[in-house]
C-alpha cells in the first residue's frame, strides 16, 4: 500500500512539474541536474527470464554514465516499466513514457511484435526507441536506433564459412513458424545460391513447439550435411537434446544457429550444444580486456557471478553509450536532436567498434562465429576483420551500393 | 525402406506413450469423477519442477525423482481437491473454471519463486526461466539392435507408460477401491447409498490422478524445456484423448492415445508437425462426430 501511495505522490509532483516547466521535455523540467529516458522491457511473464537481463544491462550503463559525470553534467533518471511480454501492454506503456513522463528517448524492447506494438507510437510522437535486439530487418523508420544484428550480420559471415571450412553444401533450414526466421531463411537461401549450394529442407513448427521426434528424422533422412537452425526460445532446448537422444552428433551433422546464444545452452545443458556453431556479432567468450572487464561488472552489477552475457544484453548497454554521446555532440536531448546526433557515432563496444549507419540507424557490427564447449561457452572460430555495414532489406536483394532504406526514407520502388 | 518404417513406427509409438502418459491421470480424474482438471497440466509442471529441484538440492536422479514427484504432485492434488474441488461435485462447468483458477495460481507460484522474489530472493531451478533436468547418460546414448536403432530414453518411456497403464487397470479392475471407484464413475448417490465413501474414495482417487501428472511431468523434463507454463499445452493433448477415447474407459484411452500418436507420427514425417497437428484435430472431430460419447464411452450416470 505505501509503495502505491509513494508512486502516486511521485508522479503527481512528476505531472506538475513538467506542466510548470516551459520545455516539453520532462528532463530539462524537472532542473537542470536531471534528464529521463524510458526504460521498457518485461520484467513479467514468459519473456521475462532475458528481457530482465537487457533492463539490467540497460540500468548498468545508466549507473556508469551517471557515476562518470552524466550527460552534458546531467544525471539521466531512468524510468523503469515492465511491458509483461505483452505487446498490447508494451503499447500502453510506451505511451505512457511519452507522453505523460515526455521523456526523448525509450530503450526498450526484445521481440519483434513488442517492437511493432510500439512503433506507432513513436512515431506518431515523433519520438526515439533505441531496440537492442538481432531482428529480421524489413523495417526502415526515422525513430528507431538498432543496435542489434540484421540477417546479413549474422548470415553473410556464416553461411560462405560453412562452405569453405566445414565443406558442407546441402542444408537443411529450420525454424519457428513466425517473421524472423522466415525473414532469416529468405537471406539463407539467397546466399546458400550464390555459393553454388543446396537447399534440400526448410520446414517450421509453431512457436514453442517442444516434440522434435519426427523433425529431427527428418532432417536424418533428407540428405542434408548441415543443419541452419532459426528456432527460438524453448524449442531450441527440445531440439537439441532430440538431436542427441536420436544419436545425432555434431561432428558428423553440425546444427549451425543463428539463435542460440548462451542463454539457450546453458538451460538445455552444455554437453547437447557441444560441437554446434552460431554466429553472432557477441560472445561472452570473446577475449578482449574490454569484454572481460565488462563481463565481471555485469555480474556485479546483477549481484550473480555465473550470470551469462549474450549479443542482445551487450547491445542493450553500448546503446546507452551511443545515446550519450549523441545527446552531447547535439547539444540538447529533444528526439530531434538525438537523431541527428546519433548519425555515425562512433562507440567502443565489449565486442569491438560499433558505429551508427547514418542512413538506416542500424549499427555497423562485427560478425562472430563460435563453436560451443562443454562449459557452455564458445570458441570464436571465426570473425570478420572489421564491422560489416547493416543492411535491413538485404533479403529483398539490397547491397551496400544500393541501399533501399536512405536518411530521406525508405525507396519503396526498390521492394 | 524396412527401417524407415519401423522408425516411423516409433515415433508414433512414443508421441502415443507420452499422449497417454498425460491422459491416463487425466482419464481418471475428469473420467471417474466429472471433474475438467484444468490444472492437470500444472501438476505435470509440479511433477518437472519436483525433478529440477530434487536434482538440484538433493542430488535425485531420475529413479528416484518418479516416485518423489509422484508424491508432490498427489500432494497438491489432494490438496486442491479438499479445499475447492469438493465443494464443486456434480458441476462440471463449475470445476472448469476453478481449476483453471488453481492453474494460473500454480504457474505463478513457480514463476514468482513462491512469492520470494518480491523479496529479491532467487531460488535455483524456479523463477519464469527454463530449467533443464539431466537424464542419465545410459538413457541417452542410442544403441543398434539387429539394424535397428534403439533410443534408450523414449523406449524407457514407452515401458513404463506401460507399466502404470497395467498398475492402473490393476487398481481400478481388480481391487475393492477400484470397485468403488468403479460404482461411484456409474452412479455416485447409488455409491453412496450402497454404504460407499464417496468423498473419501473420490479424495484418494483425485490424488492417484494427480500422482500420475507428476510422473508424466519427470519424463517430460528430460527432453523438453522445463518451463512455468509448459503444462499449457499439454492438457489440450490430454483432453482430446480422453474425449476420444470414450469418458472413464481405461481401454479407450489405450486405444485413442495410440491412433492419435500414430496419426501425429506418421503425418509428420510425410508432411510436417503443424499440418499433422491439423490432421490430428480432423480425425478428432470426425470420431466425436461419429461416436458423441467416445470410442467406448458408456451413456448413463
Amino acid at each position: 500500500m505505501k509503495n502505491r501511495r509513494q508512486f502516486l505522490k511521485e508522479s503527481s509532483a512528476l505531472g506538475a512539474a513538467s506542466f510548470l516547466a516551459p520545455s516539453i521535455y520532462a528532463g530539462t523540467a524537472a532542473g537542470a541536474s536531471e534528464l529521463e529516458v524510458g526504460v521498457l522491457f518485461s520484467l513479467s511473464g514468459g519473456l521475462a527470464m532475458i528481457e530482465k537481463s537487457l533492463s539490467d544491462a540497460t540500468l548498468m550503463a545508466i549507473e556508469e554514465i551517471n557515476a562518470a559525470g552524466g550527460v552534458n553534467g546531467m544525471m539521466i533518471k531512468p524510468i523503469l516499466e515492465d511491458g509483461a511480454s505483452d505487446p498490447k501492454t508494451y503499447n500502453e506503456k510506451a505511451s505512457k513514457l511519452v507522453i505523460r513522463d515526455r521523456v526523448p528517448t525509450v530503450f526498450g524492447s526484445y521481440t519483434s511484435a513488442s517492437r511493432k506494438a510500439v512503433l506507432p507510437v513513436f512515431e506518431k510522437r515523433n519520438n526515439m526507441y533505441f531496440y537492442p535486439t538481432y531482428y529480421e530487418g524489413y523495417e526502415c523508420s526515422k525513430n528507431v536506433v538498432y543496435t542489434g544484428a540484421v540477417p546479413n550480420q549474422q548470415l553473410s559471415n556464416f553461411i560462405p564459412w560453412i562452405f569453405k571450412n566445414l565443406n558442407k553444401k546441402k542444408f537443411f533450414i529450420v525454424g519457428s513458424n513466425y517473421v524472423y526466421p522466415r525473414e532469416m531463411a529468405k537471406v539463407c537461401k539467397i546466399l546458400i545460391e550464390q555459393n553454388g549450394g543446396e537447399t534440400v529442407g526448410d520446414e517450421y513448427l509453431e512457436l514453442g513447439h517442444s516434440e522434435w521426434g519426427a523433425m529431427v528424422s527428418k532432417i536424418k533422412n533428407s540428405g542434408c550435411d548441415v543443419v541452419l537452425s532459426n528456432v527460438v526460445g524453448g524449442s531450441v532446448i527440445s531440439f537439441y537434446r532430440e538431436w542427441k537422444n536420436q544419436g545425432m552428433t555434431h561432428d558428423q551433422l553440425p546444427i549451425c544457429a543463428s539463435v542460440t546464444s548462451e542463454l539457450e545452452v546453458s538451460a538445455m545443458g552444455a554437453e547437447f550444444a557441444v560441437g554446434s556453431y552460431a554466429s553472432f556479432p557477441y560472445f561472452q567468450a570473446i577475449d578482449t580486456d574490454a569484454n572481460n572487464s565488462f563481463v565481471e561488472r555485469y555480474r556485479k552489477f546483477v549481484n550473480d557471478p555465473m550470470a551469462p552475457t549474450h549479443h542482445a544484453l551487450e547491445s542493450s548497454y553500448f546503446q546507452v553509450y551511443l545515446w550519450k554521446q549523441a545527446v552531447e555532440k547535439a547539444g540538447e536531448a529533444t528526439p530531434d536532436a538525438i537523431r541527428e546526433g546519433i548519425k555515425g557515432q562512433v562507440f567502443d563496444a565489449p565486442n569491438g567498434r560499433v558505429t551508427v549507419d547514418p542512413d538506416n540507424l542500424h549499427t555497423y557490427l562485427t560478425p562472430r562465429i563460435c563453436q560451443y564447449k562443454e562449459d557452455g561457452q564458445g570458441t570464436i572460430v571465426d570473425e570478420y576483420s572489421e564491422p560489416l555495414q547493416p543492411l535491413p532489406y538485404s533479403a529483398y536483394g539490397e547491397t551496400s551500393d544500393d541501399m533501399y532504406c536512405k536518411e530521406s526514407g525508405l525507396d519503396t520502388s526498390k521492394l | 525402406m524396412v527401417h524407415r518404417m519401423a522408425n516411423i513406427l516409433f515415433i508414433g509409438l512414443s508421441l502415443s506413450s507420452i499422449l497417454l502418459l498425460i491422459a491416463l491421470g487425466l482419464s481418471i480424474t475428469y473420467g471417474a469423477m466429472g471433474v475438467i482438471n484444468m490444472a492437470h497440466g500444472e501438476l505435470v509442471m509440479i511433477g518437472a519442477y519436483t525433478a529440477v529441484l530434487s536434482g538440484l538440492y538433493l542430488n535425485l536422479n531420475l529413479f528416484l525423482a518418479l516416485p518423489l514427484a509422484f508424491l508432490v504432485s498427489a500432494g497438491v492434488g489432494l490438496a486442491v481437491e479438499r479445499v475447492i474441488i469438493r465443494q464443486l461435485y456434480g458441476r462440471i462447468i463449475d470445476t472448469l473454471l476453478a481449476t483453471w483458477g488453481v492453474a494460473i495460481l500454480l504457474q505463478q507460484l513457480i514463476r514468482l519463486e513462491f512469492g520470494l522474489s518480491f523479496f529479491g530472493i532467487h531460488v535455483d531451478g524456479l523463477g519464469p526461466g527454463f530449467q533443464s533436468f539431466p537424464i542419465p547418460a545410459f538413457l541417452s546414448e542410442n544403441f543398434d539392435i539387429l539394424g535397428f536403432t534403439v533410443q534408450p530414453y523414449r523406449s524407457f518411456i514407452i515401458v513404463l507408460t506401460i507399466a502404470l497403464t497395467f498398475l492402473t487397470w490393476f487398481l481400478m479392475y481388480r481391487t475393492s477401491l477400484g470397485t468403488q471407484v468403479r460404482a461411484i464413475m456409474r452412479n455416485p448417490q447409488m455409491a453412496a447409498a450402497c454404504g460407499i465413501d464417496v468423498n473419501r474414495i473420490s479424495a484418494w482417487t483425485f490424488a492417484y490422478g494427480s500422482g500420475l501428472a507428476g510422473v508424466a511431468g519427470v519424463l517430460l523434463a528430460g527432453f523438453k524445456a522445463v518451463l512455468p507454463n509448459m503444462g499449457e499445452s499439454v492438457v489440450v493433448d490430454g483432453f482430446l484423448v480422453v474425449v476420444v477415447g470414450g469418458v472413464g474407459s481405461l481401454f479407450g484411452t489405450l486405444l485413442s492415445a495410440a491412433v492419435l500418436g500414430q496419426i501425429n507420427g506418421v503425418f509428420a514425417i510425410l508432411t510436417n508437425d503443424i499440418v499433422a497437428r491439423a490432421i490430428v484435430f480432423g480425425v478428432v472431430i470426425f470420431l466425436i462426430l461419429l461416436r458423441p460419447n467416445g470410442l467406448f464411452g458408456f451413456k448413463s450416470r
